[in-house]
């Protein structure tokens, strides 16, 4: 009889943290779900620059200075990747904005902003960022539950034994970088 | 002050509530009937069941067929990413942001700008947008109009208004025929009552029978076009949470209210699934017989979830 009961509730806290474990893999693997979603779109975006820097050159021979911050802030973000969410966060952020600079200025040349080709490109561009900032909505949310998860009880038990560690947030830009600072006073 | 999902909540709870409503004005239109009929109440509760459990299953079978059929009467043609880049765009964003799959996407040739969503669920969803709004609306305002259509999608509304369409017209169909075979068939009441029996409960019965049979359609109507209602409030709460961005949905609904023109491919029968009231042309709804709500009261709705005070006037969205 007493081996029956010991044998039951071994296997009760067996089972309950089988299913605290198996919580956790889930979110974990929703997370890096979500990331993996984020950097395709990154990866987009990174592709489609030398295009559009391509597609204004030749039209753009005073605002070298642009494109070159563009170009750079590129080739930032690019070498981010490695250095997790929150170093990738900060590098996109500023190449948002010397893409936003840039397209400030093409609103200064008639035959840029009709021209069939860099339409496109700012098209997917914009829908790109989009993308970005709505699968980083869902990337942080999905962060945010595994972190409540592996520092709340019970699941914070195993959650160190079993390497469960931190993620990063990918952050949002602060509102004053998201507004665009161009010179528009060009002849 | 409300927050988004504060109205989201309360919204889904009345839509919940009136669906009851329906079921069980069904079931009581069922329990006098068969009360009236056999003659007691013990009688009657077979005839109850009956008449939710298939009012229920018809309603279940019936959104398996609606989607295709709406879009081929619509004369909708599908569209791709070569086709439509912007609007398969504005349209992937929008997928992301509500964690739904992608879903298929037609154009109607229309001028008149306007938009649905139908499919019984967010697997086998289809948005249709008339040519009109994709020329007239701009970026800001097409991914407002489509988060609230994605919206229906994730909520299942598409499913919910069909089910409570089936539940009306089974009511509707219930009682026409219950007064004919009343009036016409040489009822089972009279004969119940030579078997002696209640007597004057009985002629009750009988009358309240009849009079649930001629109101119950009527009420049930009512609740239906208040449920479309409730919904189109409810979708552009969850469209504006989905797009951060009042203003986009508000222009839009500005813009397609001020819209001379009237959308010649929709009908009674698939009004509601629009954006905006298509019919707006033809006169003659009044409000509580109307399947959405007035466009000022929508615009104000948003204005009051950003803590804008109200506007007087529609075309004061168009400048926000």
């Amino acid at each position: 009889m007493e081996l029956i009961v010991i044998l039951v509730i071994i296997a009760v806290v067996v089972g309950g943290l089988v299913l605290l474990y198996n919580g956790l893999v889930t979110k974990r693997n929703r997370v890096d779900e979500a990331w993996a979603q984020i950097e395709v779109q990154l990866k987009r975006r990174h592709d489609l620059i030398p295009n559009l820097v391509q597609a204004v050159k030749g039209y753009m021979g005073f605002e070298q200075d642009v494109l070159t911050r563009v170009t750079e802030a590129r080739a930032n973000a690019v070498s981010a990747g490695a250095q997790g969410p929150q170093q990738q966060a900060q590098a996109e952020n500023m190449l948002t904005g010397a893409l936003r600079s840039l397209f400030a200025v093409v609103e200064n040349y008639p035959e840029l902003k009709a021209n069939q080709n860099v339409l496109q490109l700012q098209e997917e561009l914009t829908t790109t960022e989009n993308q970005i900032s709505f699968s980083r909505q869902h990337y942080n949310a999905t962060v945010n539950d595994y972190n409540t998860s592996i520092q709340t009880v019970p699941s914070v038990f195993i959650a160190g034994p079993f390497g469960f560690t931190r993620r990063e947030f990918f952050d949002a830009p602060p509102e004053a970088e998201a507004v665009p600072s161009v010179d528009l006073s060009l002849g | 002050m409300a927050t988004f999902y504060d109205r989201i909540a309360e919204n889904r709870r009345n839509s919940i509530l009136l669906a009851l409503v329906v079921v069980g004005l069904l079931g009581m239109l069922g329990l006098f009937i068969g009360w009236a009929v056999a003659g007691d109440p013990a009688a009657a509760i077979p005839s109850m069941v009956l008449a939710v459990v298939v009012g229920t299953i018809a309603s279940l079978v019936s959104y398996y067929a609606g989607s295709s059929l709406v879009l081929r009467v619509s004369g909708a043609r599908e569209v791709d990413e070569q086709s439509a880049p912007q609007l398969m765009n504005v349209v992937r964003e929008m997928t992301i942001a509500a964690n739904v799959p992608m879903p298929k996407v037609y154009l109607i040739d229309d001028t008149a700008p306007n938009a649905f969503a139908t499919g019984r669920d967010p697997k086998h969803a289809s948005l249709a947008i008339t040519t009109g709004l994709l020329q007239k609306l701009d970026r800001e305002e097409l991914q407002g109009v489509m988060a609230h259509e994605l919206s229906h999608v994730r909520n299942f509304d598409i499913r919910f208004s069909v089910m409570v369409g089936v539940l009306v017209g089974s009511i509707a169909m219930l009682a026409d025929f219950f007064l004919r075979f009343t009036f016409w068939g040489g009822g089972g009441g009279s004969r119940n009552r030579d078997r002696g029996g209640g007597g004057g409960l009985q002629v009750i019965v009988l009358i309240v029978a009849i009079l649930l049979a001629i109101l119950a359609p009527i009420v049930a109507r009512l609740v239906q076009m208040a449920v479309s209602r409730e919904r189109e409030y409810l979708a552009d709460a969850a469209g504006v949470e989905l797009t951060r961005n009042p203003y986009g949905l508000q222009r839009a609904l500005a813009k397609i209210a001020l819209d001379p023109e009237p959308l010649e491919v929709a009908n009674r029968a698939t009004q509601h699934l629009y954006f905006e009231n298509p019919m707006k042309k033809l006169g003659g709804t009044s409000a509580l017989f109307s399947t959405h709500p007035p466009t000022l009261e929508r615009i104000n709705r948003l204005r009051a979830l950003g803590g804008q005070s109200p506007l007087t006037d529609i075309a004061q969205a168009l400048r926000s």
